[in-house]
């Protein structure tokens, strides 16, 4: 089987996170510059702080200060950084003990090279300049190795005002395929035909394919060349604005069952009053001008009233 | 108690870059076909269908329902989702039919890891306030595991290639599997580092794919397969997701999960080690005998399929029942960073 069509897809969303007391309490205190730490009731001390006790499930009694030098306890190297981490540059990931803390954190350590990287390495947090601060974990931009003769305690920053939510932002890339038959949807619709399939068990035709019948869970290979025309099984009339919308509100978003397809999809319904437009209305598609063709539904412009009478219930009724 | 046993196992050719969707729909239709085919089984006879896949992975929204398309769900079917690896979906289907609810029930897990960048995405299972907003990869922290042993003399990094020399030769006789091949350890330990103490053969290849197990309950098991691989233990433990505040060179909730089990009596066990070093940690931690047949399909090191490399491990631990080569076998699934949780299900001929 040759690649069907693929390309680039992005998703991103902020997460904001609130934060509860303890990560509160951390998140703020790292804002000032200083690192916070919990002890256990084992008499460990946790940095970054556990908001429940492991051992007992309780929340801290209180936060004391760790740091903010350190020792790292096991590392490894990173040459080609990936889009979100802290550094652009090659650099050390680390398991950092915090002085006063029994345990480690992990974070990224700005060496230069990995001949520099050693377990036992003490590591000073860089913080962030104004306007760096404030968003928890990457207000220590990274670690630095620093000689003892310039061990020294960085100036601490101003109170800061609590912080009770941070935001973390998402972004994933992909390289998003399409399935065989809906490839072959989107190249017919190239050449301004209407491609659908059959399912060789219950002989619905599909449109577009969708893989497998849902109902036979068998692939619909079989191809079905049909027109341009259908009914509108339902609608609705937008009329609320939002960000990005082409068409000036109201106008109509409709099911169109094409004729001899047995699901509908959806496309917009111009040409006449949004009030106009009602179930059983048959309609034909407009396409754009031959030079814009491309892989997608939007070679349709939109599909208008074709004149012809209104189709009787009955024959849509089971499309619904 | 309910009997229940493996009666049916297929997994999908494993590929570095599948042409499918993301939807596990293609990958899906043909070995849900086999697995009827082999067991005489039609979709109607399954009471209870459940799948292990992640959104993040495939990016979009309920994938899972997609796939469903792949069951052909009409009339409608009992249903259910895992965001893990499948083996936790095979759980709740043995779950299903101990609580009487099914006597046939159907475990998938399908990914396309290829999709985009796995090694980042999976930074999105750590801790979303302080760990992932620093965007750690996967390889990373395994980097960090494998050091951590390393120089505690737990185990070297000669040891870690001797995994991978007899992973890569195991899965020769796997027709499925990504990776194979006969490399001396000298060979391997000639390779530069990727992550620092990891060499590419230290890590599971990014592998698309998709598996699917059939259970079946006491006489229905006998009717379907002439040897079923018999569930007598199937347990499930977590450790602590603060991977700085419990020891990565240990896994002990694989140790409770492979003690309540029943762990020790396996034959041959088929271990989840995305990594070299996980392998060697996994054994340890499950006690299994220097002398036992670890992973002979290749495993994970060999093809890793997101979300069903796990419940392909335990499909290759029944295979060895039903085939007659064992009489107690092991199959194990881990899930998140750096080995944080553990399932053990220990399968018997009886």
């Amino acid at each position: 089987m040759s690649q069907p069509l693929h390309a680039p897809l992005e998703i991103s969303f902020d997460y904001t996170r609130s934060l509860g007391p303890t990560l509160g309490e951390f998140v703020t205190a790292l804002a000032e510059r200083r690192i916070l730490g919990a002890r256990a009731s084992d008499g460990r001390v946790h940095a970054p702080p556990f908001e429940f006790d492991p051992v007992t499930g309780a929340p801290p009694a209180e936060l004391t200060e760790v740091g903010p030098a350190g020792t790292v306890v096991s590392w490894t190297w990173t040459d080609r950084p990936l889009e979100g981490q802290p550094l652009t540059r090659p650099f050390g990931w680390a398991l950092i003990r915090l002085d006063g803390a029994d345990t480690a954190m992990l974070h990224a350590v700005d060496a230069g090279s990995p001949e520099r990287m050693h377990t036992g390495l003490r590591v000073w947090p860089r913080w962030g300049g104004p306007g760096r601060n404030g968003n928890g974990i990457t207000d220590i931009v990274c670690f630095e190795p620093r000689e003892p003769a310039q061990e020294f305690v960085s100036e601490p920053a101003p109170a800061a005002e609590p912080i009770t939510m941070i935001t973390t932002p998402v972004r994933l890339s992909y390289d998003h395929t399409v399935s065989p038959g809906e490839d072959s949807f989107l190249r017919a619709l190239a050449q301004a035909r209407i491609v659908g399939q059959r399912c060789p068990a219950c002989g619905k035709v599909y449109l577009p394919s969708r893989g497998a019948c849902p109902v036979d869970g068998v692939p619909t290979r079989d191809e079905v060349e049909l027109p341009d025309t259908g009914i509108v099984t339902t609608f609705c009339v937008v009329n609320v604005p939002f960000a990005g919308q082409k068409i000036p509100a109201p106008y109509v978003a409709a099911s169109v069952l094409i004729d001899g397809a047995d699901i509908a999809f959806q496309h917009l319904v111009l040409g006449c009053a949004p009030d106009q437009v009602r179930m059983g209305m048959r309609v034909r598609a407009v396409w754009k001008p031959r030079a814009e063709w491309e892989t997608g539904t939007h070679n349709i412009d939109h599909f208008e009233p074709s004149g012809e009478p209104d189709a009787p219930y009955d024959s849509y009724a089971h499309h619904l | 108690m309910t009997d229940v046993a493996v009666v049916g196992f297929v997994e999908a050719p494993n590929e570095r870059h599948s042409p499918a969707t993301t939807n596990g729909v293609e990958m899906l239709v043909p070995i849900f076909a086999e697995a009827f085919a082999a067991t005489g089984l039609t979709k109607n006879d399954i009471g209870f269908w459940c799948s292990g896949s992640s959104d993040y992975l495939a990016g979009r929204a309920f994938s899972f329902v997609s796939a469903v398309d792949a069951i052909g769900a009409f009339p409608p079917v009992m249903e259910s989702h895992v965001e893990m690896d499948a083996a936790w979906a095979l759980y709740e289907a043995w779950l299903k039919i101990l609580t009487g609810e099914a006597e046939i029930a159907l475990a998938y897990g399908f990914g396309k890891s290829s999709a985009g960048m796995l090694r980042r995405m999976l930074a999105l299972q750590l801790d979303p306030y302080l760990v992932a907003p620093l965007w750690p990869d996967s390889v990373a922290i395994a980097a960090l595991q494998a050091r951590l042993g390393i120089e505690s003399g737990a185990w070297s990094q000669h040891e870690m290639a001797r995994v991978a020399v007899r992973s890569r030769a195991s899965s020769t006789t796997n027709s499925r599997a990504l990776v194979s091949g006969d490399q001396s350890v000298e060979e391997l330990l000639a390779k530069p580092y990727i992550a620092d103490p990891l060499r590419a053969h230290d890590c599971a290849p990014v592998t698309d794919g998709a598996a699917v197990v059939i259970l079946a309950s006491g006489d229905r098991a006998l009717d379907l397969c002439e040897r079923p691989a018999w569930i007598t233990g199937f347990e499930h433990r977590i450790d602590s997701g603060s991977l700085g505040a419990r020891d990565l060179t240990a896994a002990p909730s694989a140790t409770a999960a492979g003690e309540a089990a029943g762990a020790s009596r396996a034959q041959v066990a088929e271990l989840h080690a995305p990594f070299t070093h996980q392998e060697i940690i996994l054994a340890r931690a499950l006690g299994l005998r220097d002398s036992l047949a670890v992973s002979p399909s290749g495993g994970a090191l060999c093809a890793n399929p997101m979300f069903s490399a796990g419940l392909a491990r335990i499909g290759w631990a029944a295979r060895a029942i039903m085939s007659g080569r064992a009489d107690v076998a092991l199959g194990h699934a881990t899930s998140g960073p750096a080995l944080q949780q553990n399932l053990v299900c220990v399968m018997e001929a009886l």
